[in-house]
């Protein structure tokens, strides 16, 4: 039967053994050549819209690479379904946008915050999902 | 209870039960949004009450888990907290910081960040709260004659769940690294560290409540936080899988993600064997339903349900959908919340020396609130799977999917009511017991 120690032993030596696997695959992901996200493209305008997105709280309505709340639509391909000039609109309005009864918050967004926020959106769409992207959202291009 | 000091444990859980219900308050404001009717939504919108709701589950359930602690650690060790008035110092700060958040969030003060939303400037006062919190029970286990196996796992729990937090305040100028090192703090508390605590919790409440010897106890506690780690550390890899990180996380996420339920299903065995092999049978009945209760649904809402959508193939389609908010309500609700409300039914009458065993509304509060939260979790699944056919496969509209989803957050909607008339009885039982005496204090329970 197990003793107190063996039990003890397991614990520790399965902790130490899986956190050093961890942080060696931790470490291999983000191998340059392991880059799936095109990360030199990553310049000032998609950090401005990033710092946009979590200032505003974006996902706490919307979903971005398969993570938010929800509520409102996924954005990961959102440039190619809807295209640049709707999702400025979207942001510039003067009024809360709301299609069919939802409504977001309205932001009002200034040229630079909106075009800032087109560049992120660019950026993660162009990003390898490893196949998320192509059930992300329903009027994405299929690419099977 | 044997130690004065204990009584600080009662002010900790008395702030639990303000924030559950605050954070039940906001989930309707949720719900209600999701059909319609959205009547707050120039001075709540949806992602404020979001923030608000899981925030205030964060923070009671941390709060839960330090009163658990503060009224654990003095037994274990056998004797005082080293500064009682320290511990209230730290109750206030936590209560201050987390009013402070609460508001900001309804002025656009926030990270943006699922679960992290506290901005970085607070995170620094969270971290000198935790600080101090540590610092107090760490030199009172210090000082102890007896370091038991129980009170190592919750503080070792309490340590790491600390450290953890610290990824979690580094900026990234990529969202995929972001939401990497996001899932360190956010995955490996609800899915590693948090496991520790809640295993000492029960650990310690199995031991008081059956009476089976602490060594049969303690060794299977670490078989338990053995297997937590095991599968919960690479577990991590089912967040990995979709986000724009390498394939080899669906092959190791995947196998590990499988062996999680394990963990879950050792801690419901574990805690049913143990009441079965008891021979003390003691007279306070709702504790012991909320601590089998707590590992049994925690085995079903974290093991099962989580396992429903880990596998590669399944996640693809649900990722991001509302299947993630059925496993997300049962998993905290049964491997958290109950923990907490268990350790709370056990030491109230104790903290009191009012021994409301067994009363009706306790018991009504146990099973309302499971039955309303069960229901919950259905009417989360069936819209979850309704919206991954109709939007992912069917490729309908988001909106005109939400449409169509709606009838099932109207069922959500009347279970919520029957949880909250659960919970609101589990209050009044709470309220009803009055504060903690000295008069409490017995050499031996």
């Amino acid at each position: 039967m197990l003793s107190k120690s063996q039990a003890r032993a397991f614990f520790l030596g399965g902790t130490v053994v899986t956190f050093l696997v961890f942080i060696g695959l931790t470490i291999y992901s983000f191998m340059p050549k392991n880059d799936q996200t095109y990360h030199d493209k990553i310049d000032a305008k998609v950090i401005r819209g990033k710092e946009i997105w979590e200032s505003n709280n974006c996902m706490g309505c919307h979903t971005i690479l398969g993570e938010g709340a929800y509520y409102a639509p996924e954005l990961t391909k959102v440039i190619e379904r809807r295209g640049e000039g709707y999702v400025k609109a979207v942001l510039q309005s003067p009024v809360p946008w709301g299609p069919k009864g939802r409504k977001m918050v309205k932001y009002e967004m200034n040229d630079a915050d909106a075009e800032a926020m087109v560049a992120y959106f660019k950026w993660i769409g162009n990003i390898d999902l490893n196949g998320f992207d192509r059930v992300v959202s329903p009027l994405a291009k299929d690419k099977k | 209870m044997k130690y004065k000091s204990q009584k600080v444990a009662y002010w900790f859980f008395g702030l639990c039960m303000l924030l559950f219900a605050l954070q039940i308050i906001y989930g309707f404001i949720m719900g209600f949004a999701r059909i319609g009717m959205d009547g707050l939504h120039d001075f709540i919108p949806f992602n404020t009450a979001r923030a608000v709701h899981t925030n205030l589950l964060v923070v009671w359930l941390l709060t839960g888990f330090m009163g658990a602690a503060y009224y654990i650690i003095p037994e274990e060790a056998q004797r005082e907290l080293v500064n009682v008035k320290l511990a209230y110092v730290q109750l206030i700060s936590l209560a201050v910081v987390g009013v402070l958040a609460i508001v900001g969030y309804h002025f656009n003060i926030w990270e943006g960040r699922k679960f992290l939303e506290i901005p970085r400037e607070l995170d620094i006062l969270v971290v000198i709260n935790v600080l101090l919190f540590l610092g107090l029970i760490l030199t009172t286990l210090y000082k102890a004659e007896r370091r038991t196996t129980t009170s190592l796992v919750l503080t070792m729990g309490l340590v790491f769940a600390a450290l953890l937090y610290l990824p979690g305040m580094i900026w990234f100028d990529s969202q995929v690294t972001d939401s990497f090192f996001r899932w360190w703090v956010v995955h490996l508390w609800v899915e590693g560290v948090w496991e520790l605590i809640m295993g000492g919790i029960l650990s310690y409440l199995l031991i008081k409540l059956t009476g089976v010897d602490r060594e049969v106890i303690e060794k299977w506690l670490y078989v338990i936080v053995g297997l937590t780690f095991l599968s919960g550390l690479l577990g991590t890899g089912h967040h990995y899988y979709y986000i724009g990180v390498n394939k080899i996380w669906l092959i190791v996420g995947g196998i590990f993600s499988a062996l999680e339920p394990l963990a879950f299903l050792a801690m419901a065995l574990f805690a049913v064997y143990m009441y079965r092999k008891g021979e003390k049978s003691h007279p306070n009945k709702i504790a012991l339903f909320w601590t089998i209760g707590a590992s049994i649904v925690s085995f079903v809402g974290a093991g099962l349900l989580g396992f429903a959508h880990t596998l590669p193939q399944t996640n693809l389609y649900t990722h991001g959908t509302l299947v993630t908010a059925m496993h997300g309500h049962y998993a905290f609700w049964g491997a958290y919340a109950m923990i907490v409300l268990a350790i709370i039914s056990y030491a109230l009458p104790n903290l009191t020396g009012r021994k409301r065993y067994n009363n009706t509304s306790g018991h009504m509060a146990f099973w309302l609130s499971n039955v309303g939260m069960l229901g919950m979790t259905v009417a989360f699944g069936v819209a979850g799977v309704a919206q991954v056919y109709l939007e992912r496969k069917m490729k309908l509209d988001f909106m005109d999917v939400q449409n169509e989803i709606a009838i099932h957050f109207v069922v959500l909607l009347l279970c919520a009511t029957l949880f909250t008339t659960g919970i609101t009885l589990f209050i009044i039982e709470f309220i009803k017991y009055g504060k903690p005496t000295d008069e409490a204090l017995v050499k031996e329970e």
